[in-house]
């Protein structure tokens, strides 16, 4: 039988090794796993490589595992959003390495990491700073620079509900990056709100199917 | 004699050239006022990185969303006919030339239209991409809306671009304060300007050199 539900954020999180790359869903505030973010301190990982498209916001979520001192790189879009405290302290003091991709780069790197694809050929970047020392290549009279692919050991997702086969569906803009972390991940792991019993939910309605899912772990509003 | 448009009118003054049924990306910061001043019939549908077709206005206090939030991170609503989607097919949209267009702001402008808009290359500041590149060479139209020169006064229509490049040869057509000028093949040529400045006060204010439309108007536009 098919059970992907875990019992407490601790379970879902066994196993999580130092020096991890660990893909963490959210745009902004919307859509961050907040609790799984901040059960990566009590599970004691360190020397982690984290991708998401900012790099925290306030003192919780993302910003406490930034300040616990738990992650080496920090690989985004836009790291100086609004509220945006530690990063920035931590980078000007030295403590942190930062690799800055073009927002929709990054969300492809990830799928193509996902989609067993060895990198894509993107207009965005070419002949700017992001193209630096990478393949450029004319295709149909284009130019189009060389990306390679981003997987994770671990994605940690925001879903809204789910079931026990790991099915899940995501709320509004909170969508974001789960999707394609989803695929990433070699161990995803999703908070959701609600966990649909029974047959599970409506097939017409997932929005990322249950085998991209390794565990689900229901949450608090 | 006029005094330059404010920020609010050359909102309005883009406002006016999306057309009905328009796909269109407003860049974080200046360029979301001009979604205040589209005109009284027009259906436009408003694109956001983040995952949404069909922004709204903001919501009323209270009534805010958290999980619907715009590129800049703000509560908004949804309209009749908007969608949500993830992010890697939102920039399938924006790289795969589904946006008809995309405003963006500008530190600079060049000659031949490359758009620097992300960094002033100094160093000590955190750097941030976001998704202006992406915007910048995906969409099918970008206008510029900006001043045409700093707060001290320097130029920002330039023969080559100082500060790093978001995008080469991308720009359309910069909305500024003093005039409407599109970047054409053999450089920036200008359609509009305000009443009260000559072209050649209006080319001082540019360090690329201008041309001035044969059939060039007057820009103009209600007080705000």
């Amino acid at each position: 039988m098919i059970d992907k539900i875990a019992r407490t954020v601790a379970e879902a999180l066994e196993g999580i090794e130092d020096g991890s790359t660990v893909l963490v869903s959210g745009f902004g505030e919307a859509g961050v796993p907040n609790v799984l973010v901040e059960g990566l301190i009590e599970q004691g990982a360190r020397d982690l490589v984290l991708v998401n498209n900012n790099a925290g916001v306030g003192r919780h979520g993302i910003a406490a595992l930034l300040a616990a001192g738990r992650v080496r790189k920090m690989v985004c879009s836009f790291p100086r959003s609004v509220g945006s405290v530690v990063f920035p302290e931590l980078y000007a003091a030295g403590k942190i390495e930062l690799e800055v991709v073009p927002q929709g780069t990054l969300s492809e790197r990830i799928r193509a990491g996902g989609a067993g694809l060895g990198g894509f050929f993107t207009p965005t970047g070419v002949g700017t700073q992001v193209a630096d020392g990478k393949e450029v290549r004319r295709i149909d009279g284009r130019d189009y620079v060389l990306e390679l692919p981003i997987r994770g050991d671990v994605a940690l997702v925001k879903g809204h509900v789910a079931d026990r086969f790991g099915n899940l569906t995501y709320r509004k803009a909170a969508r974001n990056f789960g999707p394609s972390m989803a695929m990433a991940g070699r161990r995803t792991i999703a908070e959701v709100y609600e966990i649909r019993n029974g047959d599970g939910l409506d097939p017409e309605r997932i929005v990322t199917p249950g085998i991209f899912v390794d565990a689900v772990v229901k949450v608090e509003r | 004699m006029a005094e330059p448009l404010t920020r609010p009118q050359i909102a309005w003054r883009i406002a006016q050239d999306i057309p009905d049924g328009a796909y269109v990306n407003l860049g974080i910061g200046m360029p979301e006022m001009v979604a205040d001043h589209l005109p009284d019939g027009r259906e436009v549908m408003l694109h956001s990185e983040n995952g949404i077709l069909g922004l709204g206005p903001s919501p009323a206090e209270g009534e805010e969303d958290w999980d619907l939030i715009n590129a800049g991170k703000k509560p908004v609503t949804l309209v009749p006919g908007g969608a949500y989607f993830h992010h890697t097919d939102s920039f399938a949209i924006v790289r795969g030339g589904h946006l008809d267009l995309c405003v963006l702001g500008a530190y600079q402008v060049s000659a031949h239209g490359d758009l620097a808009n992300w960094s002033t290359g100094d160093e000590s500041r955190l750097p941030g991409i976001g998704g202006a590149m992406d915007l910048a060479m995906g969409a099918n139209g970008i206008f510029v809306m900006m001043e045409l020169c700093t707060r001290k006064g320097a130029p920002k229509i330039l023969e080559n671009c100082t500060y790093p490049l978001t995008g080469q040869r991308c720009v359309d057509r910069i909305y500024s304060d003093y005039a409407v000028i599109d970047i054409a093949d053999d450089g920036p040529v200008v359609r509009e300007m305000i009443d009260g400045i000559d072209f050649a006060a209006l080319q001082g204010k540019a360090e690329a050199r201008l041309r001035l439309a044969e059939d060039w108007r007057t820009l103009a536009a209600p007080d705000l």
